[in-house]
């Protein structure tokens, strides 16, 4: 699946970093809680939440993610979208909620971020 | 230790909004250094969460970045509260952060156990009513 497949997918609208949607995307991840996300994203994914403050764009450059879907309709501010254009982001938004983001996705291709264990966490 | 680079960042107590800006300028000079990315992702992210508890839980305090042939080293020292219970604060779940900082997305109690993660040396050492000393060591490959 390329980007350009996600925002067909999900009747999305790209905010930012549109020349480069026809790169592929192969995991995503969701959460609005930016502290799991540094803790256990290990890859450079697409990161679909329902937070636009700058904290998601800061969790986003420390980790090296590639794209940012915001659900339910959200749009940052323009100083974040700006922002997100240095880090050389991809942007979008999608007037689905999470959930349907994620179904839909997943529906689509798209499998979730592996998740590493460490050995005395494994159930 | 001979260091290539040394670099010190005041954070301020409760500055929700620079939060973030030591850990970007840590990670754009290792870059500039030509460090591999997997080892500037792990210093990132490892930075980004002290840095972030100096806004959350601490009165005030600094972040240093010192690169040399032994690793890159991240030291984090504060002025207080101090941790009456590290043993408690390093457990995964467990936070003490305010409503405005689990607004932002934080306070899910990842934190210390997140840098001890990425790190491959971590010390803490806590004292009530002084301050709190965090060092983080990482291989350089």
């Amino acid at each position: 699946m390329t980007f350009a497949d996600m925002v067909k997918v999900l009747h999305a609208k790209v905010l930012v970093g549109e020349e480069k949607i026809d790169n592929p995307a192969r995991t995503a991840c969701c959460s609005d809680l930016m502290s799991d996300v540094l803790a256990f994203v290990n890859e450079k994914t697409v990161l679909i939440t329902g937070l636009t403050n700058p904290h998601v764009l800061r969790t986003a450059d420390m980790l090296d993610l590639k794209c940012l879907v915001f659900a339910r309709g959200k749009v940052p501010t323009d100083d974040i979208l700006e922002a997100a254009e240095e880090q050389g982001l991809i942007v979008m938004t999608t007037k689905e909620t999470a959930f349907t983001t994620c179904g839909l996705l997943y529906e689509a291709g798209l499998r979730g971020v592996p998740i590493e264990w460490p050995e005395e966490e494994q159930a | 230790m001979s260091s290539l680079i040394h670099a010190e960042y005041p954070v301020e107590k409760g500055d929700y909004v620079r939060a973030g800006e030591a850990s970007t300028d840590i990670k754009r000079r290792l870059k500039q250094l030509g460090v591999s990315s997997s080892v500037m992702r792990r210093v990132a992210v490892a930075s980004y969460e002290v840095e972030l508890n100096l806004v959350i839980h601490s009165l005030g305090g600094k972040l240093e970045l010192d690169v040399g042939p032994e690793g890159v080293f991240l030291i984090s020292t504060d002025v207080g509260p101090g941790i009456p219970d590290i043993a408690m604060a390093m457990r995964e779940g467990y936070s003490t952060a305010s409503e405005e900082a689990r607004s932002l997305g934080f306070g899910a109690g990842m934190g210390l156990p997140n840098m001890k993660r990425n790190a491959d040396d971590f010390d803490i050492q806590s004292e009530v009513g002084k301050g709190t000393r965090i060092a983080m060591r990482f291989n350089l490959a």
